[in-house]
Formats: structure tokens, sequence, C-alpha cells
């Protein structure tokens, strides 16, 4: 089929790891344009090299070119993605947003992207969302989870000045997404920012509680990892550096976990390298999500236009 | 600058808070009752402490799998503290990242009026919104720059600015591994003084890993820092924190004045805290080398109880910690430490 056209707004590190990941690791888009607001902005000279239409005049330039793009890539804020998703939704153009606005439902691609219907605006939650909920989903496919709890490790250096203004809205996001996407009844989420150097690579640790019997040797724990390991496999399939430390650790029920047992999952991140460094898995695997999400929305577009036979 | 005996000469005064009934809930593995909060706080209050911090050790929100639930709600606890106490100030800690704006509301509803705003010691910028926020309420604010001794006095005053441009009231130098020996201690105090002038006053939180967290505290008050923190019996992560009772004794003989009634401190230590606690904090080999190499004090119970589970001695699991350069708030490394070592695999 061809390809997909895509606009990446905004030309910092994420739009620019975003070209790169799109122009080397998509099947089914092509980067048509690049959006910024700083004529001066490096993102933008670059992108102009490579051979994308690029502007220094916002989302309304975009939106008055003859060919509009099939996907926007919100890479700004969440307060200009708030400004710019209705006019994107009157122009009938797919919005993956990367910022926390959350004006669409929350978005993993290797989790709910079937189970949603109106995709013409998804959020790709946090690094840290993309790095755990399949986690906690994959547990909760099994048995129910009370209560999940994240750790997120980031390096001091791959801590934007947006991520530190914002911190509550990183726990309190990442928080909710595991429950909305994850499947936990109750979700909290911890950051931490680490400057040691050279810079750690991005860590993740998913604690999820579990019925007293699953976290015994035998049929349910089983599951359960045969479960966490498909998760990382559907993952590993757009984020090779994504891979677990150790096992999965099961804990037996104590009377503080209010009768529960506990799975407890180490996960570390290491990106792709596309633009950013590889200890910065954390805007790795949030541009590589995003990209994997349009793909799969490119295949779902095709699979509805009358014109493309289907089921092929 | 070493501290002469000539100071001692200065008429120093420093405000002691006790923060028994937040650093010691690690030893205690957050299990404090509202009895508990209540007789401490008492006898503190009676003691004439100004400003007595109650919170889960990880601060607000820390109740949870990483750093262990809590066996009352915190806020529940910070309540009754506000009720008990006569004269003192109710203080919490939060750290961003692991608490809220949202937890903070809750806390100051519940009476607490001094917001301590903790995070690690370069990266003092994730603080700002909660600073700011924390003085919009009214609250009285600290900032705590946390593993202090990972950088150098110079960083850390930049850092001190930070937090105080956003609203800090007092910076403290925080040792949260035990490893600031004397100088360093002092080192840091004064470039955190030349850098703040009159904007905001210095405060030291020392731990006795290596044994110097009273004498840290003197070289503190010496160098210029007005706020000191202790806890009775050394309560506290690791091998535990500069005795509130023995700052008190120490700094009224090298005529440090505190206010702190000596007696009524070291009645409330040997009293109401010893027949509450637990476990009492010692240096031994795996405290120790918390402050030798540099880790963060609550990791102790943590790593021994991976020790524990997973075959591998607690020291060398901090050992390896410390190596790999975690910061506050990262135990759930230890498992994975652990199981590494456990491994026969190389770790760091």
């Amino acid at each position: 089929m061809a390809k997909k056209t895509a606009a990446i707004v905004g030309s910092g590190n994420i739009g620019s790891d975003l070209m790169f990941k799109i122009m080397r690791r998509s099947k089914n888009l092509e980067v048509k344009y690049m959006i910024g607001v700083d004529p001066a902005s490096d993102g933008l000279a670059r992108a102009a090299r490579l051979g994308i239409t690029t502007s220094a005049e916002g989302v309304d330039w975009l939106l008055a070119q003859d060919e509009l793009p099939d996907f926007v890539f919100e890479c700004t804020s969440a307060k200009a993605h708030e400004a710019n998703a209705p006019k994107y939704k009157a122009a009938g153009i797919h919005a993956i947003d990367l910022t926390p606005a959350a004006v669409g439902p929350y978005l993993c691609p290797v989790v709910n992207l079937d189970a949603l219907e109106d995709v013409l605006n998804v959020n790709m939650i946090t690094c840290a969302g993309q790095a755990t909920t399949p986690i906690v989903a994959a547990v909760s496919s099994v048995v129910p989870v009370d209560y999940a709890e994240i750790v997120a490790s980031i390096a001091s250096k791959s801590a934007g000045p947006g991520t530190r203004a914002n911190v509550d809205e990183f726990t309190e996001t990442t928080a909710k997404a595991l429950e909305e996407v994850g499947g936990a009844k109750r979700g909290k989420a911890i950051i931490i920012i680490n400057p040691v150097e050279p810079p750690m690579i991005m860590r993740n640790t998913i604690y999820a509680a579990i019925p007293a019997e699953a976290a015994e040797p035998g049929g349910l724990q089983d599951k359960i990892r045969a479960a966490i390991d498909e998760a990382v496999a559907k993952i590993q399939d757009y984020v090779p550096g994504y891979s677990l430390r150790v096992e999965p650790q099961f804990d037996a029920a104590r009377e503080d976990w209010n009768g529960n047992g506990r799975v407890g999952v180490w996960v570390q991140v290491k990106g792709a390298a596309d633009y950013l460094p590889e200890y910065a898995g954390n805007l790795d695997i949030i541009t590589a999500a995003a990209t994997r999400t349009a793909d799969l929305l490119a295949e779902r577009m095709d699979a509805v236009t009358p014109s493309t036979p289907v089921g092929a | 600058m070493t501290p002469t005996t000539d100071t001692a000469a200065q008429n120093l005064s420093v405000r002691l808070t006790d923060t028994t009934l937040r650093d010691g809930s690690h030893a205690m593995s957050h299990k404090f009752t509202e009895d508990h909060v209540r007789s401490v706080v008492r006898a503190l209050d009676d003691a004439k402490i100004e400003v007595i911090e109650v919170t889960h050790g990880d601060g607000l929100g820390g109740s949870s799998f990483n750093y262990g639930f809590s066996l009352t709600p915190e806020l529940d606890l910070v309540r009754a503290a506000v009720d008990e106490a006569k004269n003192a100030k109710i203080a919490v800690l939060m750290l961003p990242g692991l608490g809220t704006i949202h937890d903070l509301n809750q806390a100051h509803e519940a009476g607490a009026s001094v917001a301590r705003i903790a995070t690690h010691s370069t990266e003092a910028d994730v603080s700002i919104q909660h600073f700011q926020h924390a003085r919009k309420l009214g609250m009285e604010t600290v900032g705590f720059l946390m593993l202090s001794h990972r950088t150098t006095p110079e960083n850390l005053a930049k850092q001190a600015r930070i937090m105080a441009d956003a609203g800090c009231q007092c910076v403290y130098v925080v040792d949260s591994a035990g490893a600031l020996i004397l100088e360093d201690v002092s080192d840091r105090v004064s470039a955190l003084v030349a850098e703040l002038g009159n904007d905001a006053q210095v405060g030291f939180h020392g731990h006795q890993n290596l044994s110097f967290g009273v004498a840290n505290s003197v070289y503190a008050a010496r160098a210029g820092a007005k706020q000191i923190d202790g806890t009775l019996l050394a309560l506290g992560a690791g091998a535990g924190n500069s005795p509130t009772e023995v700052l008190a004794a120490a700094f009224e003989r090298l005529n440090i004045h505190t206010g702190v009634d000596v007696h009524g401190v070291m009645a409330a230590a040997e009293d109401v805290v010893k027949p509450i606690i637990t476990r009492m904090p010692i240096m031994d080999r795996a405290s120790i080398m918390q402050g030798y190499a540099g880790v963060y004090s609550s990791f102790l119970i943590h790593a021994e109880r991976a020790a524990e589970r997973y075959g591998v001695p607690a020291w060398q699991i901090l050992e390896e910690i410390g190596k790999a350069g975690y910061v506050g708030g990262q135990e759930d490394m230890i498992v994975d430490v652990a199981v590494q070592l456990a491994s026969g695999a190389r770790v760091a």
C-alpha cells in the first residue's frame, strides 16, 4: 500500500527522535512535514536537510497546505495540544499525542489499540506508562490486580524541562494509566531522576498485587510468567532494547498487603539511539510506541477503505 | 575552615527539629501507631522542641510496595500530632516524584504547618512547583538536598539557590548516607550560607553511619546553620540520626542555644521512645558500609530483607548499590542487585 504521510509538530528532542524513528523503522509512514515555531531551530534545519518540508509558522501553516498529512504527531506541550486538537479533528487528521494533554484516550499499542473505537486522537501516556502498562495488563489478564505500583528511574540528562516542571502530572498520569490501560483497580507511580555518570539506562520496576494462590508455585503463577514473557516479546518488536533484568519475583501473601501476594518485574529500556543516546530509553519507548501506533492505525485505515483488498 | 573553640563564644543559636516520627519510621518499618505519635509529640512538646516531623519515612505517599506500607495512614498520624502539640509546629516531608501537591494539600488540611520538600542534591528543579504551592498554602518551607555528599559545595549552593528562588525558607545539607565528615559538612554549609545570604536559612540533617552525626551538626552550626535535625535515641534510617537528646546536651555545653530542655529530651528518649521501638539503630557492618560507600540510609532494612531471601550479605548488596550510584527512592534496585549477586553476575 502507499505510505501514509505524517507531520511532526514540535522540532525538539522528541520530535527529532521521532523523525528518525519513522524514517528508519516505520513500514507504513513517511515524514512529510516537520513543524516548529522557531526558524532557528536545529530540528527544523536537520529535517530540511533530509528533504522534509519544514515550517516555523506552526500548526496553522500546516493546516493551510493543499496536501494535509494523514497523521500528526504532537511533540509540543499539553497546552499546545489542547489548542491544536480541535483543529486536527476538524481537518480529519489522526492525532498521536506525545504530550500529557490526554485529549484522547490513553493508548499503549500492544495493549488497547484494538479496544478503542474512536482513534482520531490518542494519547501516548508517559514513557513510564509505555514501559509498564503492558506488564500490568499481562498480569491482570490472568488474575485480578487490586493494586499496581511502578517505579521509573531515568537518567538526569534525559529528563527535560517539561518533565522536571511537571513531575506530579507525570506520576498522576502514569498511575491512572495503570488502571485504565493496565487493568489494575488502583495504580501508583513513582519517578526517580538519577544523575549518575555515565548516565543510567532507563529502568522500570513493576509490582502487582496478586491473589495469594498466584504467588505460590503452580499453574496460575506459570500463566502469569507466560503472559509477562509474551508482553515483553511484543514490546521488543518495536523497542528492541526492552528487556527483563531478572526473572519475575513472586512474594508470598502478607497481611500488610491485604492478604495479597506480589509479583515484581524489573525492566530495562535501552534506547535505539536513533537520535538521542542509548540511555534515554524513556524517550525512545514513547517515540517507538507512537510510531507503532500510527503503523497499526494505517493498516486499519486501509483495511476499511473499499478500494483496498481486505484480508488477502 | 576548621571551627575553633573561639567560635564557641559566639553565642550561636539553632532550632532543633525532631524527626523521630518521620526518619524513625524507617527503623519501625512504618508501624507507628496513633498512641506512639501522641506520646512522643507530648514529650517533645513538653521539652520545648519547636518542630516535629511526622510522615511515612519516605515522605507523603511513601506507603507502598517499594518502601513499605504504613500500619496507620500517615494523615491520621499527622492529625494526632497536631492535636497533641501545644506549641510545636508539625512538619511533613515530601519527595517530588513520590508524593504530589495533592498529598501536600491533604497534609495541610490535617494541620501540618511546615512543608519539607526533598530532592536529590543535584535535582532541585523538580521541587519548584511544590515550594510555590506550599508557600501559597501559607506553610513554612524547608528544602532537603539529599545525598549532599554526591556533589561539590559549589554545586550544592547552586541547587540551594533554585530552592530558595522557588520559595524555600531554609535549605538543608542532608547527609542521607551518613557519608560526610566534619569539613565536608562545614564547607557545604558555608557555601550555602554564602549563596543564600538573607534569602533563606541553612540547615543540617545528619546520620550516624560513620558516627559523625553530632560532631557534623556542631560543624554545621559553627558554619552558620540555623536548623538542625535529630531523632530521639537516634531512631532512624541506617545507623540512625544525630540523637536529639545528645544534640541538645552537646549544644548546651558548647553554648549553642537551642531553647530545648535537655532533661526533657533525655526523658523523652529513655521513657517514651525506648519502650516503643522494635529495633535500636546500630553501627554494624551493613550500616557502616552505607556511610563508607555513600548509600541512602533507608536502603538498610530493605537490603537486610533481600539478604535473607537471596542469601547474599546486606553489606555486599549495599556496597554494589554504592558503586552503581543509586539515589534515594531507588529501593527497587536492591532486589535487582541481590538477585544478580546471588547468581554470581557482575552487577555494576
